[in-house]
């Protein structure tokens, strides 16, 4: 439920987004798009995609008891999601420098919240993820693996629906 | 654990392993067709066609969509619905607006 909940938040804002398009004159979102750049987008949704599979090897790792391993794969999924917020900083500061604002065109206005937006469901996935790797969120495992592997598995599936997400919003914003 | 358990998680591996490489060439091919000379309508229908199919991956693979309860599924295919309809209001409203 909290999934679907998160489709029909994000669903508002693309919906916002076709409505503006539609709005605009000709070109004009293509323009500002073109000014987005396509490399760096393309290497987050590769390190976001190997995140999603990292976090599901870490998953599968606590099914085959291997807590090590686990360790290993969430470490790797969280410093996956470092690189992401990183290339975004570098995105959005390089925006920042060329006097590109959300004040600057429709077009830059639902970049900068859908991509804020997600780019803030990423560290609510990390704050998460980082207590389930620490000490202090894995000692569950010692007592009730069971129980600690569901949680495993349902941060795994929220921070799938994050990938969900920039998987749309890498052509809409980027490419088309 | 017993070994058949064990095995059942290795096939999932391997699944998942599939799953990505086949999720990073679709992201690749996304970004080559961007580049092909096509009409804008075109272009839309390419890329969110292709989006769809990384997104049905990972959904259905990643997260256990396609061995997930009947209900959950049935949740699901509501929030799609009115994830539709949600996209479909603005070009409703703009057709009407533009009287075509």
């Amino acid at each position: 439920m909290f999934l679907a909940s998160e489709v029909m938040l994000f669903g508002g804002l693309f919906s916002a987004y076709v409505f503006l398009r539609l709005a605009a004159p000709e070109g004009d979102f293509a323009y500002w798009g073109s000014k987005l750049n396509v490399p760096l987008a393309t290497l987050n949704t590769l390190v976001l995609i190997s995140s999603s599979v990292t976090v599901i090897m870490s998953w599968a790792s606590l099914k085959l008891k291997d807590f090590e391993k686990y360790k290993l794969y969430m470490g790797l999924t969280l410093l996956c999601a470092t690189i992401f917020l990183v290339i975004k900083y570098f995105e959005y500061t390089s925006k920042f420098h060329h006097g590109y604002y959300p004040s600057s065109s429709n077009f830059m206005a639902i970049y900068f919240t859908l991509t804020g937006l997600h780019g803030l469901h990423i560290i609510g996935g990390m704050i998460v993820m980082t207590y389930f790797w620490l000490p202090a969120g894995n000692k569950l495992w010692h007592t009730d693996p069971e129980h600690f592997t569901n949680r495993i598995e349902i941060a795994g599936l929220y921070w799938h629906f994050v990938d969900l997400v920039w998987i749309f919003l890498f052509p809409i914003l980027y490419l088309l | 654990m017993s070994d058949n358990d064990q095995a059942h998680i290795q096939e999932h591996i391997k699944v998942y392993l599939t799953v990505f490489g086949a999720l990073a060439v679709l992201t690749v091919v996304t970004v080559l067709a961007s580049y092909l000379d096509v009409s804008s309508t075109e272009a839309i229908f390419l890329a969110l066609a292709i989006a769809t199919v990384k997104a049905s991956l990972v959904a259905g693979y990643f997260m256990h969509l396609i061995t997930e309860r009947q209900t959950i599924i049935y949740i699901l295919c509501l929030t799609f619905f009115f994830f539709l309809v949600c996209m479909f209001l603005p070009l409703i409203t703009h057709t009407d607006h533009t009287a075509l």
